[in-house]
């Protein structure tokens, strides 16, 4: 009997087939980057210029707290639970994940979790409105009665990471081809295998973290009330425990993308393969023990500074080795400049920035005056957007035209990469000044001396916002009106698994295991 | 076209990027007054050695970062340009290298240690809170700043006076929008001052950015941090923690005056003082309470509760038609002066004085339809406290 898929709504309710669920993760996270976005646009807006124009402080506390919420956990980590659910059966040469019920099950939580999260916009007291690290007491004493739907919601969410992480560990641990041993993996297998280890390590501590406030809020104790015996320090210790490996679950599986992107156009090999595993592993564990980096403000103890300054100066070397291979990499490659390798590049160059900046702040002395200001707003945005985004889209146009068999247009691929990166810019290379000048992040209006960059700053936002309408645009049409993409070869310089298989791949992609050598 | 733009970009970027960091190294003068925003691309130098030490710290991490960024960049613009496929390059098939591996490995660790050094030096001179000449305590509050000056006998409430017209654009936002406060804190250059950073209810942060000093004040602690501004000027400065809906709100300014001048002004502050405490054993008529309290409650409460009285549903409650402004006297004065625990509402009893307190009991009682008719005086105010 020929496989298939089923027909109607119920291929995709009860599927258990990793490109259909894949694809889901994919456009669900698609239409949550776009929310985000819109929050987003609704922050620019009013920073446009001094004074309140559009929205009142109470409900520009919500959006920039929603709009934190959603792109991490609803944008950047499923989009990337999506790309592991295509590509890790196709590049370790198996039929499907290990766990595939599980798969569904993951996947469809979700939904509800960001429902239950987004309907709080609705109610009396409004959406979360406390910053998407919810310091407490502003998230427990002082809380909109609201914040038992975010609490609820965020557990659903991490629920879904957890789970999504053990099945991709257990695919990658049981599932491989013959032959491809551990060493021989693509390094996005290897960035995400890793990165699962990372989820299921500190998700539990997050919902340690909310099941604290829940208790706190409602059932009487005092775990970050000073009143009570308790302390509200503590719980930004647990949040960053959680919220620092957080962002290298962000950044590590977009280096396995351009690991993967760069020797390609490169035509060369990845130079240093087996130092990026170990680099990609040293950060994982440094990810660890860094964590109240975010606290130099806080009063730490004089040791206590001085450790976590060092210890977080250190992952400036594991994340060097990482530039230093793409580079080498390109280094007497045969160079050709498609928009996968454009997106690849401009990832280089931009998190290179971001980690630049990143150094800086680790530097506890000098990092007193960049707390909690612009610059930290556009550091992050610079390994979080021109990092994790930027990587991901460009995974998109490169595994496009083998999901979909057809190929998007290489002009408009070419003109959208060229927008999306001079808004970036435009947008966030100016915070840095706002941000060094005095300028405190999460702030609904402000003084007269920030107001030329601001305004430069939004412009530059919406144009970076327009570019991913664009993008939605070009995968659109790519899907219903694209060329055929080649069978043999879509890029001349691919190497792999996935480009074995037809394009678009067969339902179960790899019947009977490929031998590796 | 688009491969020629392409190459065109390509070009451009390495200038572009060193344009930007040439542009952030271009260094502000510290000065009291308003510099034009497009010129403000760096750190100021600030007037303390711990600004200075930042500064300087921020200064050598910028310069060691373009250093970096133009080896790497300028390999990876070289590959770009000269090892296209379009010159019809073959490509090298080299993929591993021990020997480059460690190297780029070691020396990134040789260049960290460099910087490793001057940072724990101005780390360990931040820490010293010792020998201090005077004692500045900092409370933070939704959404203003205590500044009690210990020993002193002398305290005050630092709030934003940018009116809400200017805010919402009803009226032209003056030169220091935003950074202008009702009473700013007023310290001596070249003494050692310490200060004692707490919070009322969610954790604020004080931050001067000439001063170099931030801290975040922590409700149930007291964090220890401490300055010598060196320079007389007006200092203006922010809550770097988000605290609610005031956040942007709360600016702080600090005038630091020579300390001849410093002890004069400490000196007229204490006769106010007395003559504040003077004035609560008069009797006042109801007129008097309700533009004085109209005054204060703007000030102090209308923050939250709304200038009608209305508050906002599901966060602040509306005191019009309240059973607390509509009730017994003193249930009233033991919500505004000793707050509610658990909740938003703070305790007032110890920001305002009991003029004030009166004022704003009896105008909440007596305003916006509530009818109540009854007087609070400051003396009533006073035995309450004193009862408790």
């Amino acid at each position: 009997m020929a496989y298939g898929p089923e027909k109607g709504i119920g291929r995709w309710l009860f599927s258990t087939n990793h490109k259909d669920i894949g694809t889901m993760y994919l456009w669900f996270s698609f239409a949550m980057f776009l929310l985000g976005g819109f929050f987003a646009m609704v922050i620019r807006a009013e920073l446009f210029e001094p004074g309140m124009q559009i929205v009142n402080p109470e409900f520009f506390n919500q959006m920039t707290t929603m709009h934190g919420l959603v792109m991490v956990f609803g944008a950047i980590m499923p989009s990337f639970v999506g790309l592991a659910n295509w590509l890790i059966p196709m590049q370790i040469g198996a039929p499907d994940m290990a766990l595939p019920r599980l798969n569904n099950l993951s996947f469809w939580i979700l939904p509800f979790g960001f429902t239950l999260l987004a309907s709080t916009l609705f109610m009396e007291g409004g959406a979360p409105n406390f910053g998407w690290t919810f310091y407490a007491p502003l998230s427990t004493t002082y809380a909109p009665s609201t914040v038992n739907f975010f609490i609820f919601g965020v557990h659903i969410i991490g629920a879904s990471s957890i789970m999504g992480s053990i099945n991709i560990i257990a695919t990658v641990l049981n599932l491989r081809a013959p032959g491809m041993t551990l060493m021989k993996m693509p390094l996005f297998v290897w960035t995400w295998l890793i990165t699962a280890f990372l989820l299921v390590a500190v998700m539990p501590v997050l919902a340690g973290t909310v099941t604290m406030m829940l208790m706190d809020i409602n059932f009487g104790t005092s775990f970050f009330d000073a009143a009570g015996g308790g302390d509200p320090v503590l719980f930004q210790h647990v949040f960053w425990f959680f919220g620092h490996p957080e962002v290298y679950i962000i950044i590590l599986p977009a280096f396995g993308v351009v690991s993967a992107v760069i020797p390609t156009f490169s035509r060369k090999p990845l130079f240093g393969y087996s130092s990026m595993v170990y680099a990609t592993s040293a950060i994982a564990f440094l990810s660890f023990i860094v964590w109240a980096h975010h606290m130099f403000t806080v009063g730490m103890p004089l040791a206590g500074e001085l450790y976590f300054m060092y210890a977080t100066m250190l992952i400036a070397v594991p994340t060097g080795v990482k530039v230093f291979n793409w580079i080498t990499t390109m280094f007497r490659g045969s160079l050709t400049f498609e928009t996968p390798m454009l997106y690849a590049i401009a990832f280089i160059i931009l998190f290179t920035i971001g980690g630049f900046t990143g150094l800086m702040m680790a530097m506890a002395p000098v990092d007193i005056q960049y707390h909690d200001t612009y610059f930290i707003v556009s550091h992050f945005h610079y390994v979080m957007v021109a990092g994790a985004v930027f990587a991901m889209t460009s995974g998109i146009y490169y595994w496009l035209p083998k999901w979909t068999g057809k190929m998007y247009n290489e002009a408009m691929g070419k003109a959208q990469f060229w927008v999306s990166f001079i808004g970036f810019n435009i947008a966030f290379f100016p915070q840095h000044f706002l941000g060094l000048a005095g300028m405190p992040r999460r702030y609904a209006d402000y003084s007269l001396q920030f107001a030329e960059w601001n305004m430069v700053s939004s412009i530059g936002a919406f144009m970076y916002g327009a570019a991913q309408l664009f993008f939605l645009y070009n995968v659109i049409s790519t899907i219903i009106a694209g060329k055929p993409a080649p069978q043999e070869k879509t890029w001349e310089g691919a190497e792999g698994l996935e480009w074995t298989l037809s394009s678009p791949p067969p339902y179960h992609s790899f019947t009977t295991p490929p031998q590796v050598k | 076209m688009l491969s020629r733009l392409n190459r065109l970009v390509a070009y451009a970027l390495t200038p572009l990027f060193l344009l930007f960091f040439a542009g952030l190294s271009y260094a502000k003068e510290p000065t009291g007054s308003r510099p034009e925003g497009w010129n403000l691309l760096n750190l100021p130098v600030g007037v303390s050695s711990l600004s200075r030490n930042s500064y300087e710290l921020h200064m050598i991490l910028m310069w060691v970062c373009v250093a970096i960024g133009v080896v790497v960049f300028g390999i990876m613009f070289y590959s770009m340009i000269a090892h296209r496929k379009s010159l019809g390059r073959e490509p090298a098939t080299f993929h591993e290298s021990t020997k480059v591996e460690m190297l780029w490995t070691i020396i990134p660790v040789l260049i960290l240690v460099a910087l490793a050094w001057p940072a724990t030096t101005y780390l360990v001179e931040r820490y010293d809170t010792d020998e201090a000449d005077m004692d500045i305590k900092i409370t933070g509050y939704q959404w203003k700043w205590q500044y009690e000056y210990l020993g002193e006998d002398v305290q005050f409430m630092s709030e934003l006076s940018t009116p809400e017209s200017a805010i919402y654009g009803d009226s032209p936002k003056s030169e220091f929008y935003l950074s202008e406060v009702s009473e700013p804190l007023v310290l001596p250059v070249g003494k050692k001052i310490r200060f004692l950073v707490t919070a009322k209810d969610v954790i604020h942060s004080w931050w001067v950015i000439d001063l170099g000093v931030k801290k975040d004040a922590i409700p149930g602690f007291v964090n220890e941090t401490w300055v010598r501004i060196d320079e007389p000027g007006v200092y203006r400065g922010f809550c770097t923690e988000l605290c609610g809906k005031g956040h942007a709100f709360m600016p702080i300014v600090v005038n630091a005056v020579p300390e001849d001048e410093y002890n004069g002004w400490l000196a007229d502050k204490k006769v106010a003082v007395a003559a504040e405490r003077e004035l609560a054993k008069k009797t006042f008529t109801l007129d008097e309470l309700m533009t004085k309290g109209e005054e204060a409650y703007n000030r102090s409460c209308a923050a939250c509760h709304m200038g009608n009285g209305e508050g906002i549903t599901g966060a602040f409650p509306a005191l019009k038609g309240s059973a607390v402004a509509l009730g017994a006297v003193e249930t009233h004065m033991d919500v505004v002066i000793n707050g509610v625990a658990g909740t938003g509402m703070q305790a007032f009893g110890g920001q305002l004085s009991e003029v004030d307190l009166a004022a704003i009991i009896t105008y909440e009682r007596n305003a916006w339809g509530n009818d109540m008719k009854d007087i609070v005086q400051p003396v009533d105010v006073l035995k309450f406290k004193q009862g408790q």
